[in-house]
């Protein structure tokens, strides 16, 4: 213990890194090694190993059948419907998550830590959960049942609650993303401009919108990616009628569920599909994240 | 609540976590003006709406018929069988994830190989992909077809493989931020002193990463108590030995029984709070230490 005691100033003082030191950085080699194979092997075989299979078995029978089951009518119209779903809650998401970001960074009100933990309480939940819980206010013996029928409004089974179940289960992810941004950015900027007469809308598209530029590109990539994966409260609630209100992700599980060979061959076309869209998405987001740490 | 949103700093928490940023400095400073009133209004009946209105028709309904119908909806003895399926596969894997996520964080920080970013982003594939298609992804692995011979379909074993699959980014994700800010000089100081490796690891950085390591297991258990895609598929829904809740609750609202769906999920929803309340209050704890 003295001895090393001794020798620390020595070593602060050395320009180099001490050898002593150096080890310690790097660990011994046998630690590092078993520590780096665990690591790698379980995220290589948890991971890798079964999108490789994936895309083996998508690609098993040939590039023709993989053409030959893109042209199926009901999956086609289910990525119209994923897409128009994705967009919606995403615009939706976005214009709610700006909004109450402002508010919570901005603003004293009481109940404010409340709206807070309640943005959060969706992630926290299971999906059929999300689902359920729409069926009980919404669906046909539900809250509102009564009333949305007797106005002719179905939303049960219909587009409207799957928007709903993908708005629910994205809810706080743009608002996650552009507080912290908030936040930092403070309000003098802010201020100045309001001194120098810039009314609140000028303001928010001067000031408020290119400070978190980066921040809403990430939750938006976010809140796309969660809004076209969502299965299972989208599941609850849409009924799955393919051609009509079946999503991409209840079309794989439908095809899958079909047996034979051409359904198969279906789901594991539309799930490739939809991996692709998924590792475009972490590529984007990596290149995002960047950006929003620096500016 | 304020137990979830403790682990989401800076996080989307389903989505890829950012590192955490800062503890928040309060900027708040403004009264409410007319218009951001408004806006107050509108936003609160939106959540309103479409989040506490159906959580609230959930714990409502599952009182419906008095005390007792919640309670046979969840003494149900195949209600039973998935609580306790659920509750065990979620404490397990999210204690598997707290020490093979810090591990595979530590690498990921601290060592240097060739082929790095390929695991970074490999890393990531579990939080971007449809549930559905982790399941299908698992199940053409690990399913009748597997090129090794292995079948989990139907087992326990599958099931906890699934929920492995999308609770790997948690801690992983939750932990790396803090290790790369962390200060070495602490360390070498230790190492200097004469600390060995496994020394200096608990003494000096497991108090540092702990809230993360917390934080970043609350997501993992959250999620994997209420997961329903991957699981469905390498599960194959058998009574009381596969049957996890969630798909148990799909089971019962599309056979009508709203009571018995409500009863499941109000009991998920304090076992959820329960936990990550205790976990949040460990997370305090160690962040004081710290």
């Amino acid at each position: 213990m003295t001895e090393t005691l001794v020798k620390a100033p020595e070593a602060a003082e050395s320009p180099n890194v001490p050898r002593a030191v150096k080890r310690r950085r790097r660990g011994s080699p046998v630690v590092r090694w078993t520590l780096r194979i665990i690591a790698v092997g379980y995220v290589l075989g948890l991971v890798a190993l079964p999108v490789v299979t994936v895309t083996q078995r998508t690609f098993g029978n040939g590039l023709q059948a993989v053409l030959d089951s893109l042209q199926n009518p009901d999956l086609i119209s289910a990525a119209k419907l994923g897409l128009f779903v994705a967009v919606t809650s995403v615009v939706i998401n976005t214009v709610f998550g700006v909004g109450i970001a402002v508010l919570l960074v901005r603003y004293r009100f009481p109940g404010r830590r409340l709206l807070n933990a309640v943005i959060d309480l969706p992630v926290s939940i299971s999906p059929i959960v999300v689902g359920v819980a729409l069926i009980l206010v919404y669906g046909q013996n539900g809250w509102f049942g009564g009333w949305l029928e007797s106005n002719g409004i179905q939303i049960i089974f219909a587009t409207p609650a799957i928007v709903m179940a993908t708005v629910i289960v994205a809810l706080p992810l743009v608002v996650r993303e552009v507080i912290p941004t908030l936040e930092e950015a403070g309000t003098e900027q802010d201020q100045a401009a309001q001194s120098l007469g810039a009314n609140s809308v000028q303001r928010f598209f001067r000031i408020t919108l290119p400070t978190i530029k980066w921040a809403l590109a990430y939750g938006v990539v976010l809140s796309l990616a969660r809004s076209l994966g969502e299965f299972g409260a989208v599941r609850v609630v849409s009924g799955s009628v393919p051609g009509v209100s079946q999503t991409p992700t209840l079309f794989v599980n439908d095809q899958y569920q079909e047996f034979g060979p051409v359904a198969e061959q279906s789901a594991f076309t539309a799930a490739f599909a939809l991996m692709l869209i998924a590792v475009l998405f972490i590529v984007v987001i990596a290149l995002l994240r960047p950006k929003e740490k620096t500016q | 609540m304020s137990s979830t949103q403790a682990p989401q700093t800076g996080t989307g928490g389903a989505a890829v976590p950012a590192p955490p940023r800062r503890r928040p400095r309060s900027v708040a400073s403004g009264r409410l003006t007319p218009t951001s009133g408004l806006g107050l209004g509108v936003g609160v009946l939106w959540l309103s709406l479409i989040v506490l209105l159906p959580i609230t028709a959930i714990v409502v309904t599952s009182f419906q018929n008095g005390p007792s119908s919640f309670w046979d909806s969840v003494s149900d003895a195949e209600a039973l069988a998935t609580l306790r399926l659920t509750v065990g596969a979620a404490l397990l894997v999210t204690l598997l994830n707290a020490i093979l996520g810090t591990l595979i964080a530590w690498v990921l920080v601290r060592d240097q190989f060739p082929g790095k970013r390929i695991i970074e982003v490999i890393i990531d594939i579990p939080f971007a992909l449809p549930t559905i298609v982790a399941g299908l992804v698992l199940i053409s692995l690990y399913g009748p077809q597997s090129p090794f011979g292995i079948d989990l379909v139907g087992t326990r074993k599958g099931v906890f493989l699934a929920l492995l699959f999308v609770t790997l980014p948690f801690v992983v994700r939750s932990v790396q931020p803090v290790l790369i800010d962390m200060d070495r000089d602490v360390e070498e100081a230790a190492a200097s002193l004469g600390a060995g490796g496994f020394t200096t690891f608990r003494r000096i950085i497991l108090p540092t990463i702990a809230p993360a390591i917390l934080a970043g297991a609350a997501l993992s258990f959250a999620r994997a108590l209420g997961e329903f895609g991957s699981v469905i598929l390498i599960s194959a829904n058998l009574i009381g030995k596969t049957e996890v809740s969630s798909a148990y609750m799909l089971k019962l609202i599309e056979s009508d029984d709203t009571v018995g769906a409500a009863g499941v999920a109000t009991l998920l929803l304090v076992v959820a709070i329960v936990i990550l309340v205790l976990l949040d209050s460990l997370q305090r704890v160690a962040a004081r230490r710290d």
